[in-house]
């Protein structure tokens, strides 16, 4: 006979699925209508291509391949604590690329087409490669997943681990080469994209694991290990660092540089997109974080770090912002050292309005990657298991 | 159809004897039987019609040479000329997002000021980087130089607008109607300036080309060194915009 706790979760789950199924839902219906009536209804155009859409489905895919690291850490560098937490990662990652990849594919100029994106690769393309790297990483996590949760092929689980590991550092190496391999835009265009990328998945990926966990173990009234809990923040807080890092590190190389001197006047001070830079990417996403991670009055406290961990994933939104929408908004430099205009608008700065259709659609690939999580949830054992005296043990051990 | 594009220095004379083409620099060519290529201007070229059925040819690299200091400030011509052709003509509210395979740009130079115009298109890149981004090779590179884009595999991706460094790709925002049907095109396919491929084909000039009131532009095979448009260009100054990307474009500009 069910308990009352038991149907009250059963009713949570269901409320929860409902939502998602709804807000991913309007998405879809979004994204139909975008293609009956055409990019027209956006707020994208021949400047601006690329828009909100992106700016949220690059999140979800660049945080999809970072939440694995916390299975990295488990089966490839044996850190038992984060070990039981693989299988969570593992369905986190997979829901928020399904949540990404159906933005991206939903919100191009042939959605129809997407049978031809599958038969047609040109390698020399970084989003042909693609075609490789994602379906491969769905095959990869879903099998290293089955060694995770099938006990006879606990055996094999470091070798999917390792596997997963290599293929998620070139996924995302290929996601920060979609913009370092473009000639054409100043804002893009750099080799340190790539691994600056991966460390973005990091620090993406775990802020949205923590809350994620925190989550799963209040629906289930059971308390988080602290051991769990410090140790994850400060791996997060030295992932955050890292990015702050990376991030002065492209900006100063690109001041450095004559020719780019005008483009980073423009994204750090003198336009919509500076406020965006300091407040949102740097301020809220970095500096924020970071002093609630490392004062001693909040980095003990659960709420504040996944505070922290919500910072830090609204500081991603800003910064995939800025780096998508404002390097698309400076203008084309074709004539270095003439001033330019056309009625193709050269040489004028371009400004971007998400459309709601473009709103609705993003906010449907949340939907999606958190439907697929809460059915995971609860149909298989995703929950975190630890042998505490283990934990501790490891814990004492490792520090 | 994408072979690759052959070296500038590529020998021209079998090609140009299979083709038979009469001497350049004639008031007129005959190109085909019947069919009689007036010269517009002193400078354009005679062009080959390309026979039903067979491919094009490795050999010729088709180009364009504007000049300039032609080029007059205010006229259209060139626009209206390709839009016509093209069935370019929706109006969307929103002006940014509808097509342009040709522009006027006015430059003013920073250091003193000189003023001057010019048509923007598809620069027809011998290393197009919208070729090599192309997820699906719906942009791909014809082999005499042409960067075209394939309607039918084309996902509308806009990653070859984010690539080009001359903003010459557009995106159609809109269903479209009354297209003309040597010129398919089609919502949510990117597109640009095919150098009026089906004119040439026919061993017709561009309409911007033919259209031109000033003789500013300059059709013709740049691999032919008997062409007027590369007499022309080993004679004087011109220009590849954005010669430091390396990308060889297909249009050269004089005076600027």
């Amino acid at each position: 006979m069910p308990t009352p706790n038991s149907r009250n979760e059963e009713g949570l789950f269901y409320l929860l699925a409902a939502i998602g199924g709804a807000v991913s839902a309007i998405g879809v219906a979004a994204a139909l209508y975008m293609e009956h009536s055409g990019h027209v209804v956006t707020g994208m155009n021949n400047q601006i291509v690329w828009g909100l859409p992106h700016v949220v489905a690059i999140f979800l895919i660049v945080a999809a391949s970072g939440v694995l690291n916390v299975a990295s850490m488990g089966s490839v560098f044996g850190r038992a604590l984060y070990k039981s937490r693989a299988p969570l990662s593992g369905l986190l990652g997979i829901a928020m690329m399904s949540g990404g990849l159906a933005v991206i594919m939903l919100d191009l100029g042939r959605a129809d087409r997407a049978i031809v994106a599958a038969t047609h690769v040109n390698l020399t393309s970084v989003f042909g490669w693609n075609m490789i790297l994602y379906p491969v990483f769905y095959g990869l996590v879903a099998v290293y997943l089955w060694t995770l949760m099938e006990r006879r092929m606990n055996p094999y689980s470091k070798a999917a681990g390792l596997a997963t590991f290599v293929w998620r550092v070139v996924l995302t190496s290929g996601t920060g080469s979609i913009f370092a391999f473009l000639v054409a835009r100043q804002a893009y265009g750099s080799a340190l994209l790539a691994p600056m990328f991966i460390v973005m998945s990091f620090a993406w990926g775990l802020a949205v694991f923590i809350p994620a966990q925190a989550a799963m173990y209040a629906a289930s009234g059971e308390t988080l290990p602290p051991l769990v809990h410090q140790r994850m923040k400060n791996l997060l807080a030295t992932f955050v660092a890292a990015v702050l890092y990376l991030t002065a590190v492209l900006h100063l190389a690109n001041a450095y540089f004559a020719k780019n001197i005008a483009f980073e006047y423009f994204i750090l001070f003198n336009s919509e997109f500076a406020g965006m830079f300091w407040i949102g990417q740097v301020l809220i996403g970095s500096l924020l974080p970071l002093a609630l991670l490392f004062n001693p009055a909040t980095c003990k406290r659960t709420l504040w770090v996944n505070v922290a961990a919500l910072l830090v994933i609204v500081g991603a939104y800003f910064h995939l912002y800025v780096f998508i929408i404002g390097g698309q908004a400076f203008p084309l430099d074709i004539f270095p050292g003439y001033d330019v205009k056309s009625s193709f608008f050269d040489g004028a700065v371009d400004h971007y309005t998400a459309s709601l259709p473009e709103i609705l659609l993003s906010l449907g690939g949340l939907g999606i990657a958190f439907t697929i999580t809460v059915i995971g949830a609860r149909a298989l054992n995703f929950m975190p298991h630890d042998d505490r005296a283990k934990l501790e043990a490891a814990g004492s051990i490792a520090d | 159809m994408t072979a690759p594009q052959s070296p500038d220095s590529n020998p021209r004379r079998a090609f140009i004897a299979a083709a038979g083409a009469g001497v350049a620099g004639l008031g007129f060519t005959v190109i085909a039987p019947g069919l009689h290529l007036m010269a517009v201007g002193e400078a354009n070229a005679a062009t080959e019609a390309r026979k039903a059925g067979t491919a094009a040819s490795p050999a010729v690299r088709w180009g364009l040479l504007i000049d300039a200091g032609k080029c007059a400030p205010g006229c259209t011509k060139c626009i209206d000329a390709c839009h016509t052709e093209n069935g370019v003509s929706e109006k969307l509210p929103d002006p940014r997002q509808n097509s342009q395979w040709i522009r006027k740009i006015e430059l003013v130079d920073k250091r003193n000021g000189r003023v001057t115009q010019l048509p923007m298109m598809c620069q027809h890149c011998a290393e197009p980087p919208c070729v090599d981004v192309c997820p699906t090779g719906a942009s791909m590179k014809r082999a005499d130089g042409i960067v075209l884009v394939d309607r039918h595999t084309c996902i509308g991706c806009r990653y070859c607008m984010m690539a080009c460094p001359y903003k010459a790709r557009s995106f159609v925002h809109t269903p479209l109607t009354q297209q003309n049907p040597e010129v398919p095109r089609g919502q949510g396919c990117v597109e640009s300036c095919t150098l009026c491929v089906h004119r040439i084909d026919k061993g017709q000039q561009p309409a911007c080309v033919e259209s031109c009131p000033e003789g500013a532009m300059v059709f013709g095979d740049l691999n032919d060194p008997a062409s007027d448009i590369a007499k022309r260009i080993a004679s004087v100054p011109t220009t590849q915009v954005r010669a430091d990307l390396r990308l060889n474009p297909g249009v050269r500009y004089q005076g600027i």
